[in-house]
């Protein structure tokens, strides 16, 4: 996984509610792309029109917004589906955090297993970031160490994010090593389910 | 073991996810096990070939289950070629499935259809077990009394490896659905008008059980619509407490346990429902009697209303952030408002997915389509949630009820609910769709979706327009 320390960069306003993962990735991208590559089909319906060009009201289309590391996006992003396609897509557009008020469940673990942050703050602290970046000076620096996201002004913003969670971006740690470590426990673990439930153990 | 609240009264997510305690990991993170896996064409085939590309070994093979759906053409006479994309990816499964000793439901077999709808069917999920599938609706399982959730390709091989998850214990929310739906609403009704009511974010971060009289009434299918759009209202897991409706249903399901065995399971099973003065974190009451047959109008599914209702008006909303949202979704929707719902014309009509191809769902669509006829320039199909079904429906006669009024009869997989099948709703066009999702493209690239239950979908179809069923 890469890791994530401090980032400065351009953030690109994003502000609606509810941007779902079929609107990140399309399902069809998924089957005929390698990872590698979806970053050109991030966000396709709203990136492009239907002749193909460059849709110019798309904020990722105009500067400096264009290639932003840090979204500022509406509440729920990230909802719906599971495909974590859409957070390769994101980060092959160039994306390693996004900042919001709330993300779909299975989008924020799969920020996580990736190294792309996802940031939440309260509402009002994302609505005004996004009307400073779309002022003008839209760099902000989103310092993972210290949970503070700095404001194109100067402002601090504290987030919270668990320990474990932000230690394993530090160090780029991946999860299935930590937990093949556990190995003796899931041995015992299941151990004793046989016994306790042997009806999970003998399907059919 | 996370510390409970004041309280030692324990909620049915709590008993399940207590049980499943590998290691307690700190900050409320614990080492939970699984004890089912589903797995499908689309994050299975890759899932299992990163397990081979990386070295790993599948820990318990005997606990997964794998079947295409997502990327298999449904149309009659279909096979593994007809959609060439996906073909591949079905045979990447097979294949994978073979190699490391995973039971595999193949195209034709009983045992094929959509995941959610094979897994409860077989006996598969049981109550108070722990099941994941690479796919966000797999919180549909938790209609029979099971903590299921969706997960990511990365989640996925971590499960595959090591028969665990690293997994944050989620809040408690409690929906309780009261009393008697009025006519011509069913329990896909019912979920649409909670979401539409607290909103498709109000979920986030917890675990839903839903519970009162209207859900006890609920035969298991019904169940499985409900919990099948708790990850709509933003929750990756749904549940209904275990009772006698449930065991009747599994008793002598293909992978249930059987004879003395299933005995001793009621037993555990009995012990799973909430206790008493359990306490959540949150709590919602829906008056069943206050829910109309419900429509979504936009690209969300929390923007549902009555089919009564009038199009709602951007200037209305309570934020700049959903004024915004209403906007973009009245634009692509091509919709007016202030304008009734009802009358709107379609072009399509889905009736199939997760969310309601079951035979239930049939056999309430096919009561309301016998003797009608789909309207002229309506395009509707019908696609059963699996082999079983599709069986089961037809030694009904079902089939002929839907070819006689108009509807093709297809065959099961996921098709126009995730248009990873090559099945569309062409762009521009409006379909009524009885899935679970009208986000923008979902059903196709600039493909218009109205989220509703099968008995609206079919008088949408007959009436060429969205309609009342309750005037049909």
């Amino acid at each position: 996984m890469e890791k994530f320390t401090t980032l400065s960069g351009v953030a690109a306003p994003l502000m609606r509610a509810n941007i779902d993962t079929d609107v990140i990735i399309r399902i069809e991208r998924l089957t005929g792309t390698q990872r590698a590559e979806m970053g050109a089909y991030a966000f396709e319906a709203l990136r492009y029109r239907a002749d193909g060009s460059e849709n110019p009201d798309f904020v990722l289309n105009q500067e400096p917004f264009r290639g932003a590391p840090i979204l500022l996006a509406g509440a729920n992003f990230g909802c719906g589906s599971s495909r974590e396609g859409a957070v390769w897509a994101l980060m092959g557009a160039g994306v390693r955090c996004v900042v919001a008020e709330s993300f779909g469940d299975i989008f924020f673990n799969n920020c996580f297993q990736n190294g792309l942050l996802p940031v939440r703050l309260p509402a009002a602290d994302v609505q005004r970031l996004a009307e400073q970046c779309a002022g003008g000076n839209a760099r902000l620096t989103v310092d993972l160490a210290r949970r503070r996201v700095v404001s194109p002004r100067g402002e601090e913003m504290p987030f919270a994010i668990e320990a474990m969670r932000r230690d394993a971006l530090l160090e780029g740690l991946d999860d299935l090593g930590l937990t093949l470590k556990h190995t003796a426990a899931i041995e015992a673990f299941q151990a004793h389910d046989r016994q306790a439930r042997p009806w999970v153990w003998q399907p059919g | 073991m996370p510390v409970q609240t004041s309280s030692d009264k324990l909620a049915l997510f709590d008993k399940i996810w207590n049980s499943h305690v590998v290691a307690d990991l700190g900050d409320d993170w614990v080492l939970l096990h699984i004890d089912r896996h589903l797995l499908h064409d689309l994050s299975g085939a890759r899932a299992l070939e990163e397990i081979a590309q990386r070295g790993l070994t599948v820990r318990n093979p005997e606990l997964a289950f794998a079947t295409p759906d997502h990327a298999v053409s449904s149309a009659p006479g279909r096979n593994e070629a007809t959609f060439a994309p996906g073909a591949d990816l079905l045979r990447g499964l097979r294949r994978r499935s073979a190699e490391t000793g995973i039971r595999f439901f193949d195209l034709g077999e009983d045992g094929q259809g959509i995941v959610h709808v094979m897994a409860p069917e077989l006996g598969i999920v049981l109550p108070g077990t722990v099941l994941i599938c690479g796919d966000s609706h797999t919180c549909t399982n938790g209609g029979v009394g099971a903590l299921a959730f969706g997960v990511g390709s990365s989640e996925l091989v971590h499960a595959l490896a090591t028969q665990t998850l690293r997994q944050r214990r989620p809040k408690r929310m409690r929906v309780r659905f009261e009393g008697t739906p009025g006519q011509g609403v069913g329990p896909k009704d019912l979920i649409l008008h909670l979401i539409g009511r607290i909103g498709a974010a109000a979920g986030t971060g917890h675990a839903v059980e839903y519970a009162g009289s209207a859900i006890r009434a609920l035969p298991i299918e019904g169940r499985l619509t409900i919990c099948n759009l708790s990850i709509e209202l933003g929750a990756k897991m749904g549940m209904v407490a275990p009772d006698d409706t449930t065991f009747e249903y599994l008793a002598g399901r293909r992978f249930a346990p059987s004879g003395a065995a299933f005995d001793c399971a009621v037993a555990a099973w009995r012990e799973l429902p909430t206790d008493a003065d359990a306490v959540f974190d949150r709590e919602e009451v829906v008056d069943a009697a206050d829910v109309s047959p419900t429509i979504t109008w936009g690209t969300s599914p929390e923007q549902a209303i009555p089919i009564d209702a009038a199009i709602p008006d951007p200037d209305s909303a309570p934020d700049l952030v959903r004024r915004e949202a209403w906007r973009n979704a009245l634009d692509y929707m091509g919709l007016e408002p202030g304008r009734p719902i009802a009358g709107t014309p379609v072009d399509w009509v889905f009736i199939g997915s997760c969310t309601n191809s079951r035979l239930s769902d049939l056999r309430e669509a096919a009561a309301m389509a016998r003797g009608r006829h789909v309207a002229s320039g309506v395009t509707a199909w019908v696609v059963p949630g699996s082999e079983r079904v599709k069986r089961a429906a037809e030694a009904e006669g079902l089939d002929r009820v839907f070819t006689e009024a108009g509807f093709a009869w297809r065959e099961p997989g996921c098709s126009m609910c995730v248009a990873a099948n090559g099945e569309r709703v062409p762009p521009g066009q409006r379909a009524v769709s009885t899935s679970n999702r009208n986000f923008v493209g979902r059903q196709g690239p600039g493909a218009r979706t109205h989220l509703a239950s099968p008995v609206m979908a079919v008088a949408a179809a007959v009436a060429g327009a969205i309609a009342d069923v309750r005037r049909l």
